[in-house]
């Protein structure tokens, strides 16, 4: 057959070349990928030809090799699965397993359909044979459990029974869970002998096999109560086991399970700190401080040992591991716990330092905890500080950590926004600093929201766009057009408007995008509305004030009113007049820059630049322009039009927009709201409808009322709306994910890398010692308002609630089932196992005497059941009726019953403590709250 | 669980891939890229001295085998939503010895610190199989690895943290092999013949 193919040479098809033999090839000629891509064709035009040997040591060592190709050189081997089943009956043992490696790297039932083929054949590896060694059921279960789907897994359910009593118990069990998880049909047959295994008698290596099953089963199920009759085995090995592989799984389930039964918790509670005191093992300790923070959380002295012990890790100098894992776990502690991260305060800073990454992003997550009202300015002034002199990447995660934190719900940390607006300005001074998109955004939100942070917010803005430096760094162009807005929008907090102008006309704009400079115009033809309008006031204000001037001048004969104009104008108000010559020279200005502008070929520029143009115009035509002493500039009715134009144009003032505004308007009438729309989206497919969105930003300015009305009042179907908020989100309030980008721009200022940083860590240390202390905050003035919109302000919410349909989780109902011996669902082993039950129900009663005659725990749950022991069943038959009639609790309750009577037989007392843990007023008891901390 | 194995070269030259769900070679491929050079460059940017841990949630996503168990779960918002919830805590820890890297990737299942030892025990067991393992062993011990690596980890869960016995065990798997093929498992194989 292979000397059909091609044309092999005589060489070729004498003598296969062996796995090792391309290894060696391939790594010949791995100097080159052409070479490497050559040797892999060539090796897998061989591997074509002799997997269709029918000689099976040819096939094999073909398989071999394709395998090898697949999983390190990424090729793909569906092709070959069927060649791989064809090798499973081999009676050579290599054959088959060769074939088995090959289908459970590359197997999966969502790409390959061939392996119902091979039921037959796995049936017959599974089955209890003296032929069947060891190394041959293995591999055959390891395929099983990577490959095997829902049907298959089904079917072999029944075969996995008697390995999961032999030997290969371990091995079997693992390929079990796999099965539950692709089949939940399967659990009535594999569960029971998977419980059976937690018991002492069992191997070591199976009870760790079995115990590691059900922390994945219970981790994973969105409702883990079926595994609570479980909790006295695992209570068990939780007392008895040394084996710290053991121990962990079992805090782990114990971790999943305690918040369903709160009393598991006190129960735990002795075990645990005997294992946190005592054991040497850090794994095993980080365990138990996990499920302390966790589930123990309310146990003050547990906590107080869990503690201690982060301590220890956080100062195990030479190992970055614990340090690192010590920081996480104080994460956890939540705000509840402030004193103990204070406790560590030095440690957490020191952290910021490390040269390790996990470990500094830890702790600045902490610090981020840490943050109150009363701390902020003292944390994030000294973050900042920090920012600048660390490594770009981390800057920026200081920046982003602190744009978020203080930014969060409306910025509810924030009581002094002159500090915290100043702030974003030294961070859009950070060397590094990549968070312009976010700075942008908060500039602008402050300048709608909080009315009195809009002085500072300009002289913020005003340093920004004098400094020429930023200019040229594309992070900050963001930054600029916001701060271009705000110094436009709110020209009235500026104080030297010339200034402003020249900053905003510099040369150097020519470097920013077309569109951050259309906003820089746009500012400009504000400014020059303000300053225009302002002028034309204040000579009004003047000819009133003057005339009644006159009045008295005439009275006290006194010669004032024949003053020059602007001799009149300075003395109105120092600090307010404008000058007509200011005024003029403004324009001048303006009109000498700006010109050429009209000019520009980007459409943006050239209109604002018109526009401003425009406007110097029509102010310049104006008949007072001809510096008319005479005061009959308030009887000019062109300008008072013109003026009363420009102010209605700009006086309307800006705010946040709510996330909800459109659900308020109603629906207009002949609007079909759920119309399908795919038509249209076919029509319109080839029509890009996404303008870039800054766009809107420039629009903004322009005509703030129109595009707000143009959002408002259509509700349109999800996505649509979807790609409305991505294109308008400036209106929608909720901050959206900053994007991160890596900072290469070069460097505008040495950034001071050289500066010793442990030094550096000793400061922050020391100046922050006084700060983290929560102080009371005695604001020096009261917050200023910040417009917060409804509900939906701020916090976003994803709008999901969770769905309660965990409950038919098929897996969860069928374990339910198994544990709670459901009796419609009879199998062979259920029988078996019932059949066992009531065989030991005779020692029951003597057994249940026997714990209650000595109740151990001094509670007064024991000890009331300790009195009512005999009359206990038949009462709570009658409150459940009573109560809520569920079904389930009641059968929780007997099978709980059933569990520890039956393991009662090899444990003894143990289980007769663990017998008062799931009472069946607990377990009934109504809401099981579900705990998502793991 | 364990989800992935992972053993590669200091060059991110792959050397041994296991993946305890099931992925395709193309998401092999680049997730052990990512492992090795991925987004802040992860194995081959972290100096020597620093900790073992890496966050690997946005490489390796929601755990493919839990959410099997999720039968109700397959709704893209829900997934979301169970993300958010559940933080699913895949992590990868590694460990760098000599030329190669040894990392597992583990859900929140396996104990960070356990995981640095199972690998110990990888690592150790190498060496006694291989007397001294180096690159080029486990380049060449393909098969090998895979059955040393099976008697470790099962299906992604840990069964065997004992050197001796995986040994022990592997020894008796290639006795049977020998035993099982008197004639060479390779008759026709010439070694080297196309070698260089």
């Amino acid at each position: 057959m292979a000397a059909t193919s091609s044309s092999p040479s005589l060489v070729d098809t004498l003598f296969q070349r062996s796995l090792d033999d391309l290894i060696r090839a391939l790594r010949s000629s791995s100097s080159s990928s052409v070479l490497e891509a050559a040797a892999i064709a060539r090796a897998l035009d061989e591997i074509r030809r002799e997997i269709r040997s029918p000689d099976l040591d040819t096939k094999a060592v073909a398989l071999q090799k394709l395998t090898y190709l697949a999983s390190l050189h990424h090729l793909d081997m569906s092709w070959a699965a069927f060649h791989a089943l064809e090798l499973l009956p081999s009676p050579s043992l290599p054959h088959p397993r060769v074939a088995y490696l090959a289908a459970s790297l590359s197997f999966h039932p969502s790409s390959t359909d061939l392996l119902p083929l091979a039921t037959h054949q796995l049936r017959k590896h599974l089955a209890p044979s003296p032929s069947n060694t060891p190394a041959l059921v293995a591999p055959a279960l390891h395929l099983l459990a990577l490959a095997s789907s829902a049907d298959l897994a089904c079917h072999l359910a029944s075969d996995l029974l008697p390995i999961l009593s032999g030997p290969l118990r371990p091995k079997a069990i693992a390929t079990a869970l796999r099965a539950f998880a692709v089949c939940p049909d399967a659990a009535p047959v594999l569960f029971k002998p998977l419980v059976d295994c937690l018991s002492l008698s069992s191997e070591p290596r199976a009870v760790s096999a079995a115990v590691s099953a059900f922390c994945e089963l219970a981790l994973a199920a969105p409702d883990p109560s079926p595994y609570l009759p479980l909790a006295p085995e695992f209570y068990r090995l939780l007392v008895d086991s040394h084996n710290n592989w053991v121990l962990i799984k079992v805090l782990k389930i114990f971790a999943r399970l305690a918040p369903l039964e709160p009393r598991l918790a006190v129960r735990i509670h002795d075990p645990v700190c005997h294992l946190l005191r005592r054991s040497p093992a850090k794994s095993l300790v980080f365990e138990c401080i996990r499920t302390v923070l966790s589930s123990l959380s309310d146990h003050d002295a547990a906590v107080r040992l869990a503690v201690d012990k982060i301590k220890e890790f956080l100062a195990s100098d030479d190992d970055p591991n614990l340090r690192y894992l010590g920081l996480q776990a104080l994460a956890m502690l939540g705000p509840a716990y402030l004193w103990a991260v204070e406790e560590s305060r030095e440690v957490v800073i020191q952290s910021l330092n490390d040269t390790d990454t996990n470990i500094r992003h830890e702790a600045l997550c902490l610090i981020m905890g840490m943050l109150c009202e009363s701390n902020v300015v003292e944390i994030c002034n000294l973050l900042i500080k920090y920012a600048m002199k660390s490594d770009p990447d981390f800057a920026n995660e200081i920046l982003d950590a602190v744009l978020a934190t203080c930014g969060r719900n409306v910025y509810e940390l924030i009581v002094d926004f002159d500090w915290y607006v100043s702030l974003l300005g030294e961070m859009a001074r950070n060397p590094h600093c990549a968070k312009g998109d976010e700075i942008e955004r908060q500039l602008v939100d402050i300048g709608l929201r909080v009315r009195d942070a809009r002085p500072e917010l300009v002289l913020v803005a005003r340093d920004l766009l004098i400094d020429p430096a930023p200019l040229g760094n594309p992070f900050l162009c963001r930054v600029l057009s916001a701060a271009a807005w705000v110094s436009g929008e709110y020209v009235e907090s500026s104080r030297n408007l010339l200034e402003l102008v020249e900053a905003l006309l510099q040369p150097r704009t020519n470097r920013l995008s077309s569109l951050v400079r259309a906003v820089y115009i746009q500012a400009v033809f504000k400014v020059v509305t303000f300053s225009f309008i302002s002028f034309i006031k204040q000579i009004q204000a003047f000819d009133t004030k003057s005339s009644a001037d006159r009045n008295a001048a005439f009275e006290s004969e006194n010669g004032v009113a024949t003053a020059d104009k602007a001799v009149i104008f300075d003395s109105i108000d120092n600090n307010e007049t404008i000058k007509h010559e200011s005024v003029s020279h403004l324009l001048d200005f303006v009109e000498t820059t700006v010109g050429p502008l009209s000019e520009c070929d980007d459409v943006e520029i050239q209109e604002r630049a018109r526009n401003v143009l425009g406007l110097i115009h029509i102010i310049r035509e104006t008949r007072y322009w001809d510096i008319v002493a005479e005061h009959g500039l308030t009887r000019d009715k062109k300008i008072s039009e013109i003026v009363e134009l420009m102010e209605a144009a700009f006086s309307e003032e800006l705010g946040p927009v709510s996330t909800n505004a459109q659900k308020r308007d109603t629906v207009p009438e002949g609007l079909i709201l759920n119309e399908n729309l795919s038509d249209l989206a076919e029509i319109l497919g080839d029509i890009d409808v996404t303008p870039c969105t800054s766009i809107l930003f420039s629009l903004r300015c322009h005509h703030p009322t129109e595009t707000k009305e143009d959002s408002a009042p259509v509700i349109e179907p999800s996505s649509l709306l979807a790609e409305h908020r991505k294109r308008h989100g400036l209106y929608y309030l909720p901050t959206e994910k900053d994007e991160v980008e890596s900072n290469d721009y070069p460097l505008a200022s040495d950034p001071l890398l050289a500066v010793s940083h442990v030094d550096d860590a000793k400061d922050i240390v020391k100046l922050t010692a006084q700060s983290f202390i929560p102080r009371k905050a005695k604001p020096t003035k009261p917050r200023p308002v910040v417009i917060r919109l409804d509900e939906g302000d701020g916090v976003s919410r994803s709008g999901l609630t969770m769905v309660k349909e965990f409950k038919d989780d098929l897996l969860s109902g069928a374990i339910r089932n198994v544990l709670l011996g459901n009796e419609s669902k009879p199998s062979s082993s259920r029988d078996m196992s019932s059949d066992r039950t009531s065989r030991r129900g005779e020692n029951d009663a003597s057994n249940n005497n026997d714990l209650f005659s000595q109740p151990k725990e001094s509670n007064a749950l024991d000890g009331r059941k300790h009195r009512k022991s005999s009359s206990r069943k038949s009462r709570h038959h009658a409150r459940h009726k009573e109560k809520n009639g569920s079904p389930g609790n009641e059968d929780i309750e007997e099978t709980s019953h059933r569990h520890s009577t039956r393991s009662s037989r090899h444990q003894g007392r143990h289980k007769h403590r663990q017998r008062g843990d799931a009472p069946p007023d607990v377990v009934s008891q109504e809401p099981v709250i579900q705990d998502f901390l793991l | 669980m364990i989800r992935a194995v992972i053993v590669m070269n200091t060059q991110g030259k792959p050397r041994l891939l296991k993946f305890y769900e099931f992925q395709p070679p193309e998401k092999q491929q680049e997730l052990t890229r990512s492992v090795f050079a991925g987004q802040g460059a992860l194995l081959s940017g972290r100096p020597d001295n620093v900790s073992n841990f890496v966050e690997a949630d946005a490489i390796f996503g929601p755990v493919i085998f839990s959410s099997l168990l999720f039968v109700s779960f397959v709704a893209e918002i829900t997934k979301k939503k169970k993300q958010e919830e559940f933080k699913e805590g895949t992590r990868l820890v590694y460990k760098h010895l000599a030329t190669l890297y040894f990392v597992f990737v583990f859900d929140s299942c396996e104990n960070e610190l356990a995981m640095l030892d199972l690998i110990q025990v990888l690592v150790e067991t190498l060496d006694r199989c291989f007397k001294n393992v180096c690159e080029l062993d486990i380049v060449f011990n393909f098969n090998k690895m895979h059955t040393i690596l099976d008697e470790i980890i099962f299906g992604g869960q840990v069964l065997e943290t004992s050197s001796e016995r995986v040994l022990k065990a592997v020894e008796e798997i290639s006795r049977l092999e020998k035993s099982s093929s008197s004639v060479s498992f390779v008759p026709k194989s010439v070694s080297g013949r196309f070698g260089r």
